[in-house]
């Protein structure tokens, strides 16, 4: 997908930034990235996307199918969409706790997943290969 | 007709309100439909007992003002929200039906969500049902109400209008976004085994996307649900409607 200019160059300071972060903690471990993403709870993924999980009929078609993105995306790539998504998108940042409104008190000052969490999903996603 | 008369009338037909009923299943919109199935009934047969049941010191009911509700509530529920001429500030019927009571019955408050409160509403809501939602779009407050729909909330970051406007008949999990319009309120949910407020419905909106709701008596919460019956233009009312 082309991305204008602007977008490419904060792309790329993201990325970095994000890897920075990475250096910080544990290694990502993929089955608790299933379990997280297939946490409808916790994090609301299957609301939106659909993929290789049980019960079809309960997951989204607001946004593509997860299943082989792991062919299509690299893990600084996927760590990017999960932490920084483009303004536009419906998809929330799962890192942020600044710029969104009127947040509930139980989830006030928190954000979606804990960097450990995003690792985890991160590590999973990688391993969604096309067959 | 010519070609610029057709497009007009085919992009007003795009623009149609749809009812949620629509969205619903035949086995949804069967219930809905035969009143002996429809378990709002039970809430409306009790709203008719609240109608003329006194309350209050002087041992006032609605009737008692009121008379006869099919005559007197036909067509109420269709233009609500209004602006209240006395407080020029929206107020929804639910709103004006515990004005009502407590400032005219000088009784107590019905709890929010009772069986009473809600039968009431339904009861007078079905005196309207099949004529077409009409509110005056021309006030301050549905504009603000409209930007509050357009704002993005809460924890996921969504508004309204992103699911409503813009997704209407996707799929957010398992259920279908519906169009989001008001005109069946209080409902039957059979996700709630119960009837159940239009503000229950937006409380439940509001935490799905993780933000704090408007507290139902909050100017907001009016502004939003005016919008939503401006939206909403010229759709049926359909209460006690029955819902996923
Ligand atoms: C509220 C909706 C929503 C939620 C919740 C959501 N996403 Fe997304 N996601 C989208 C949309 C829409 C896109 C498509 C591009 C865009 O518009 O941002 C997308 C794109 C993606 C992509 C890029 C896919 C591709 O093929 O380009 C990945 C990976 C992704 N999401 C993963 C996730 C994961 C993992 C979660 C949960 C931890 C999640 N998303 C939660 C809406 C959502
Ligand atoms: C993330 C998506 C999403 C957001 C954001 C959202 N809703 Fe909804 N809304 C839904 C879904 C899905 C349903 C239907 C639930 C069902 O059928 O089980 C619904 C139902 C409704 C209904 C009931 C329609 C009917 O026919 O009974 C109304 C009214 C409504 N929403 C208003 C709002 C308002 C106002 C807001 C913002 C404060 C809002 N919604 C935010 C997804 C959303």
């Amino acid at each position: 997908m082309p991305m204008p200019g602007s977008i490419v160059s904060r792309t790329k300071r993201s990325v970095s930034l994000a890897m920075a972060a990475l250096l910080t903690m544990a290694a990502g471990d993929a089955s608790q990235g299933r379990a997280i993403v297939m946490n409808r709870q916790l994090s609301a993924c299957l609301l939106c996307h659909a993929g290789p999980f049980p019960d079809p009929n309960l997951q989204g078609n607001l946004a593509p199918s997860l299943a082989g993105v792991g062919s299509r995306m690299t893990s600084e790539e996927l760590r990017l969409r999960l932490t920084t998504p483009p303004p536009d998108s419906i998809m929330p940042s799962y890192s942020t706790t600044t710029g969104r409104r009127q947040i509930g008190l139980r989830w006030e000052g928190k954000p979606i997943l804990t960097p450990q969490q995003i690792e985890d999903v991160v590590a999973f996603l990688t391993t969604l290969k096309t067959p | 007709m010519k070609p610029v008369l057709l497009l007009l009338a085919l992009l007003t037909a795009a623009a149609a309100p749809r009812s949620g009923y629509d969205d619903a299943s035949p086995e949804t919109r069967a219930m809905q439909d035969d009143d002996d199935a429809n378990p709002g009934f039970l809430w409306v047969r009790e709203g008719e007992a609240q109608w003329s049941k006194p309350a209050g010191p002087d041992g006032k009911s609605c009737a008692s003002c009121h008379h006869d509700a099919t005559i007197s509530m036909r067509g109420v529920a269709a233009r609500y929200p209004l602006i209240d001429t006395v407080s020029e500030q929206p107020m929804t019927l639910d709103q004006r039906i515990a004005q009502c009571r407590e400032e005219r019955q000088r009784a107590d408050p019905l709890p929010p969500e009772s069986e009473a409160a809600l039968g009431l509403s339904a009861y007078v809501g079905l005196q309207s049902r099949g004529m077409p939602l009409h509110v005056r779009a021309d006030s301050p407050f549905v504009a603000a109400g409209r930007r509050l729909f357009e704002t993005r909330l809460g924890q996921l970051n969504l508004s309204c209008a992103q699911c409503h406007d813009e997704r209407a008949g996707m799929k957010l999990g398992g259920a279908t976004i519906p169009q989001g319009h008001p005109n069946g309120y209080p409902e039957y949910r059979l996700e709630w085994q119960a009837m159940g407020s239009l503000y229950r419905r937006l409380r439940d909106c509001m935490t799905g996307v993780r933000a704090e709701p408007f507290a139902p008596e909050s100017l907001q919460a009016a502004e939003l649900a005016l919008y939503l019956a401006v939206r909403a233009e010229g759709l049926k009312v359909e209460t006690p409607a029955v819902r996923p």
